[in-house]
């Protein structure tokens, strides 16, 4: 013990070579399944006209991995700074759940038949104004009160979430067979088929939402510190933290309206770039968690679709192994 | 100056501190002392603008706590809390660095760089500067805390028990920093310590306080006799004049 305090600690400068190096790893495994995505196994010759129809259908699959990546990490990440805990999630506060309460109540209504006919932008505006409507609501009014407590606010999130949660149930519970089943094709997330009109508005907003994040970086850096040290440096400490939780429900909307609910992708890939990223600043943290998260899903898609032919399973298996991460995860730190 | 007017804080029924009129003049080292519970953490933070007190009017340099920007303010005043975890792995450079947000927004310059470098030195952790938190001893880490709120280098410093976690030549190492800081770089310190002959060697005032109210405010030598420490502590208490200070002496 005493050898390892009496090194000497690495120096400033020969971090970033690392970081840099790190970066350039990811972004070459990200490239190298991107195109691997594109071009494997494409019917017709490269270059012929199926080819390029081939590879046109799989840009719109690669775009919104990489979009979807971009959310949940992202928002992960925003979440636990605001929140200055690296271990609730996004879907913990309830969103995940307001989506599927949402969609199960349209089925309920109006039959499995609502759901396709009600399909387009307008239906993603409305879901995505409900959600964002809905945490504004919550935070705003739990949090930025005068006896508002980060604490009780993410108390009462869980609780909204689990209600929402027994509700969908006690609504599925009374659906026909078929509607069930085509309403739980719905909610398991897929990333291979999903709606290519909502996509350039999708990235519209994930790009409006990440220039606002970018410019805050430093900030965020503060806010990770909590509560009494951002007050101490002078940072608008309410309104930034209510700030951040509407840009992740923002961000959280964009990608459970694109291929339905995940629960601890972000985490994963949140968890994975504090540990790899070899900084806590954000501007580090934060495009690396996203090149993490896009090489995540683009070579688990990539591995699947083309050597297990599986391609709709990666949701699941991603929650899978995300879900054995988080209770190792707890079950090591051994407390919240 | 800091200036309280008629501060109280309460909790539903129950009033921890208050009401509290009280000026403590810029310069020199102020010490808050008291028994547990008396309300010295509580009047900190309120002062430091973490706590928003019931009712009553708070100004630090001129500057309303309640009405100044946080921006204002953070280049005025600093708070540091008796307990510090961070969730994020910090070096103490980086940790030092922050304490330059309020002037640079998270941008350092040379200027600042400069600062953070002067802020390590003074607190002598130049060697460790590279070191992570987690890899420090209790004590250091304690130093590292008050090296940011140094590098904040603002007017008027606040700290909450910085003696915490020192061993002997720390505290005296700590605290013969802070009259340093006071001394040569003009500050404005205000510390809650629980070590009376601490205060008492090292302050230039001591405001002491029991059950949220304050009771004594003078020098050392004012407030250094038998009678007063008794009434404020609750226990029995000797002070012995035969030293370079006097000494409280009640550990049996």
């Amino acid at each position: 013990m005493a050898e390892v305090l009496t090194r000497p600690a690495p120096a400033r400068a020969l971090r970033r070579p690392r970081i840099v190096a790190r970066f350039g790893i990811l972004a070459l495994i990200v490239v190298a399944a991107a195109v691997g995505v594109l071009t494997w196994n494409v019917p017709g010759e490269p270059g012929s006209r199926a080819f390029w129809l081939a590879v046109n259908l799989r840009v719109v699959s690669v775009a919104t991995i990489a979009l979807v990546a971009c959310c949940q990490a992202v928002a992960t990440v925003l979440f636990h700074t605001a929140t200055a805990n690296r271990i609730l999630t996004p879907s913990i506060m309830g969103f995940d759940a307001l989506y599927v309460v949402m969609q199960t109540a349209l089925v309920f209504f109006f039959g499995s038949s609502a759901l396709s006919a009600t399909d387009g932008l307008l239906k993603v505006v409305v879901q995505s104004v409900l959600m964002v409507g809905f945490a504004t609501l919550l935070y705003g009014w739990l949090f930025a009160g005068r006896r508002g407590n980060l604490h009780i606010m993410l108390l009462v999130g869980v609780v909204l979430g689990v209600g929402f949660g027994s509700l969908s149930t006690v609504m599925q519970r009374l659906l026909t067979p078929s509607d069930f089943d085509v309403l739980s094709a719905r909610l398991f997330g897929n990333l291979s088929n999903s709606d290519a009109e909502y996509l350039p508005w999708g990235a519209l907003v994930v790009a409006v939402v990440l220039v606002i994040v970018w410019r805050a970086r430093h900030r965020l850096d503060v806010l990770a510190l909590g509560r009494e040290a951002s007050v101490n440096l002078g940072l608008a400490y309410r309104r930034e933290v209510v700030g951040m939780l509407v840009l992740v429900a923002v961000l959280i909307s964009v990608s459970t309206t694109m291929v339905g609910p995940m629960t601890f992708f972000g985490f994963l890939v949140a968890t994975l770039a504090y540990q790899l990223a070899g900084s806590a600043q954000h501007r580090v943290v934060l495009p690396f968690a996203v090149l993490l998260g896009m090489a995540t899903l683009l070579g688990g898609y990539f591995v699947l679709r083309h050597v297990f032919y599986a391609a709709g399973m990666l949701s699941i298996i991603i929650e899978f192994v995300g879900g054995v991460f988080f209770l190792v995860y707890l079950l090591r730190k051994g407390s919240l | 100056m800091i200036s309280l007017t008629d501060v109280t804080m309460t909790y539903g029924d129950l009033t921890v501190l208050g009401p509290v009129t009280l000026d403590i003049p810029a310069g020199g080292v102020t010490a808050l002392v008291g028994p547990n519970g008396a309300g010295k953490s509580t009047l900190l933070t309120i002062v430091g603008r973490l706590t928003t007190p019931t009712t009553g009017r708070v100004s630090v340099g001129g500057h309303d706590v309640s009405t100044t920007p946080g921006r204002t303010l953070a280049k005025t005043v600093s708070i540091l809390r008796q307990e510090n975890h961070f969730v994020t792995r910090l070096t103490v450079r980086e940790l030092v660095g922050f304490g330059r947000f309020p002037h640079s927004q998270g941008r350092l310059n040379a200027d600042d760089h400069a600062k953070v470098d002067e802020a390590i030195a003074f607190l002598d952790l130049t060697e460790l500067s590279g070191r992570y938190l987690d890899q420090l001893s209790g004590g250091q880490r304690q130093r590292a805390y008050v090296a940011m709120v140094l590098a904040q280098d603002t007017d008027y410093i606040l700290l909450d028990e910085p003696l915490n976690n020192l061993d002997m030549k720390h505290a005296v190492a700590m605290m013969g920093q802070l009259r340093r800081a006071a001394d040569e770089l003009g500050k404005t310190i205000v510390i809650v310590v629980h070590d009376i002959n601490f205060a008492a060697a090292y302050a230039d005032r001591i405001v002491a306080l029991a059950d949220g109210r304050v009771v004594h405010v003078g020098s050392p030598g004012d407030l250094m006799t038998s009678d007063t420490l008794e009434e404020v502590f609750g226990t029995p208490v000797e002070v012995r004049r035969d030293g370079p200070y006097p000494l409280a002496v009640y550990y049996r």
